[in-house]
């Protein structure tokens, strides 16, 4: 069935509203951002993922012009807009911080971009009501911020930020003051306004769930510089190093000595166990030093050996932490190598299977994990 | 509650007498109907019709009053000025010495400010009189302004100035339509601190007056020294009653303000 896929970046024709060009940005003696270039499109929802410190927030305020690049330049469709003031960029910010004016109600804090547009009274009320009703704020368009709940807060922020229809929008770890349930139910309201809307969506974020729920790509940022940029599938099941793989879920990482053979790869990882068997892409050397990354849930646990499976092992269940819907089972191997593996939790805690101290096997097949030079 | 013990009850009395002794007897003694001012004689009120009547005084309140209106205004936009500047400018050379010398005349000796103000005024050849007192005011009364709208500058979000540039406001638009609204209340204390400085000083205003302009507390002063007439207790009953009246009011003002503002939050708790 053919289907259209969105996705810009793989296509050599499409036009990028925002392009990084070997942007750096240095503070004294710390560098920020270390010469990033980086595509990102029209209507995408890019997610700038990292930990605190990475530059990602750096990123964020060259574009809405509160920092200027030390070096390189960024075009916002195609023109560079390092001369251009915050107040006259056709984007937009939504501040962690909210940052809504306590002096104003709702109706004037979403009015607030519009006036200084000198925009006509009636223009301005019929945006500012579309937006109450985007953000379903009708009822308290009279209120003051501290009048209203962090929820609504949230939304009212979203709301005063998409007023003035800006090309781009920026949220800046948006949702990083609600709880997790209604977290998520604005991730989801937030997909929706982009959809609908159709502005082109930048956020920052620490939350890698927050991350993949939202983004039509991510990318994953430390110390300055972009590690890898793809959708969140392509980031969580083949990541390019270490660290993405680590960075993003849960994951077990063996060191080991790759002997490639075809596409297929035999690590060596410790004395008195079987080379683990991968699949890959890439190159590696004999005797190259080289990482096997599996997901916890691509890790079967069973009580004994498996048959016709390229990767088994066995060991003993040294901790197990229930989450309700899953459990994940920490198994010690005889050489003291922990490895996670994750099982749905599809018969009640008192039937489970397995218990602490028991002996189990491991198995996963030759797909199920990436090969990582790094 | 817990008891008062004795004491308490003796610290509270002794610390409120110590306090308002002076003032009471002050107010007593202005409805004295003796001219002497330490022999009782009766209940009147003549002194404060007379005080009405007294030209020279009702001159010096006058020109008091408008010496201090136009320097807490002057010491209050320049006062704000610099402390937006300190606070927001980050860190520039020689910074540090700038805050250093906007808060040094907090204690400097008035003599010296007096001193050194009037020197200038001679030296530069202004005429004495209520500019050179309205001058002097604002330059020693605008570092307390400074002091008290940095501290609400210091916790102020700067995160909704950047906001206001964001949706299209000038740098100067983003700090009346958003800094200046928020701020307001330390403006406005700033403004009220700086009134009452200008109203009770003493030593600046006669280093830097000259025989045109005569200011309240040095017309007090000098009749004092020609002994204490009772309007002058009168005055200064009427100069405590306003006092009592403003601070009352501004308790109030803010109490109500901080009792709405807590039903509104906890009318958001309930939605």
């Amino acid at each position: 069935m053919a289907q259209t896929v969105f996705e810009p970046w793989n296509d050599p024709d499409a036009k990028p509203i925002i392009q990084f060009k070997n942007v750096t940005k240095r503070f004294g003696d710390f560098t920020a951002i270390d010469d990033l270039t980086i595509d990102i499109y029209e209507r995408e929802f890019f997610a700038l993922l990292g930990p605190s410190g990475c530059g990602k927030t750096t990123m964020m305020r060259m574009l809405a012009g509160f920092e200027t690049p030390t070096d390189g330049t960024i075009l916002l469709q195609g023109k560079d807009i390092a001369p251009i003031s915050p107040n006259k960029r056709a984007v937009n910010m939504m501040f962690q911080s909210y940052a809504l004016f306590p002096h104003l109600s709702v109706w004037e804090n979403i009015a607030f971009g519009l006036k200084r547009d000198k925009m006509a009274k009636d223009q301005i009320a019929a945006r500012v009501d579309e937006m109450l009703r985007l953000t379903r704020l009708e009822k308290f368009a009279r209120r003051k911020p501290h009048q209203i709940s962090g929820g609504q807060r949230q939304r009212v922020a979203l709301a005063r930020s998409l007023a003035k229809a800006p090309k781009l929008l920026l949220l800046d770890e948006p949702l990083g003051a609600l709880d997790k349930k209604l977290r998520q139910d604005t991730q989801f309201e937030l997909m929706d306004i982009q959809e609908k809307t159709g502005t082109t969506f930048v956020i920052v974020t620490h939350d890698q769930e927050e991350a993949m729920t939202v983004a039509s790509r991510v990318a994953v940022m430390d110390h300055g510089k972009i590690i890898q940029v793809a959708t969140p599938a392509e980031i969580y099941e083949t990541p390019n190093s270490t660290y993405v793989a680590d960075f993003i879920g849960d994951v077990n990482l063996i060191e080991g000595r790759a002997e490639q053979d075809g596409d297929k790869v035999r690590v060596a990882w410790a004395e008195g166990q079987p080379a683990i068997v991968g699949t890959t892409t890439r190159q590696f050397d004999k005797g190259q030093t080289c990482h096997f990354a599996i997901r916890p849930e691509k890790v079967a646990i069973t009580a004994t050996k498996p048959e016709n499976i390229a990767n088994a092992v066995k060991g003993k269940i040294h901790d197990i932490a229930y989450l309700g819907n899953i459990s994940t089972y920490h198994v010690a191997l005889p050489n003291g190598h922990m490895i996670k593996a994750q099982a749905a939790n599809n018969r009640r805690l008192s039937r489970r299977s397995f218990t602490w101290e028991d002996d189990v096997w491991l198995s996963w097949t030759d797909t199920a994990g990436v090969l990582l030079e790094r | 509650m817990r008891k008062l013990t004795w004491f308490n009850v003796t610290s509270l009395t002794l610390g409120f007498a110590f306090l308002y002794l002076p003032m009471v007897i002050l107010v007593i003694y202005s409805f004295n109907a003796s001219k002497l001012v330490t022999v009782w004689a009766g209940f009147s009120t003549k002194w404060y019709a007379e005080l009405f009547q007294n030209q020279a005084f009702l001159d010096a309140a006058w020109v008091t009053l408008r010496v201090a209106v136009v320097s807490s205004t002057f010491a209050t936009i320049l006062g704000t000025m610099a402390a937006y500047v300190m606070v927001r400018a980050g860190r520039f050379y020689g910074r540090t010495l700038f805050s250093g010398m906007i808060y040094a005349p907090l204690v400097m000796p008035e003599v010296i400010t007096g001193l050194s103000l009037l020197l200038l005024f001679i030296g530069i050849g202004l005429d004495r009189g209520i500019l050179t007192i309205v001058l002097a005011h604002t330059t020693f009364s605008m570092c307390y302004v400074s002091v008290v709208v940095s501290s609400r500058l210091v916790s102020f979000d700067q995160s909704l100035e950047e906001a206001a540039l964001d949706l299209g406001c000038s740098p100067w638009q983003a700090f009346r339509l958003v800094t200046l609204p928020i701020i307001a209340p330390a403006v406005i204390s700033g403004w009220l601190l700086a009134f009452t400085l200008s109203l009770d000083d003493l030593v600046i205003a006669s280093f830097t007056s000259g025989p045109s302009a005569t200011t309240l507390p040095m017309k007090i002063w000098s009749s004092v020294r020609l002994g204490v007439n009772p309007q002058i207790n009168a005055l200064s009953t009427i100069m405590i009653a306003i006092v009592t009246v403003g601070v009352i009011t501004a308790s109030l003002i803010s109490k109500r303000a901080s009792v709405r503002a807590l039903e509104d939050e906890q009318a958001a708790a309930r939605t």
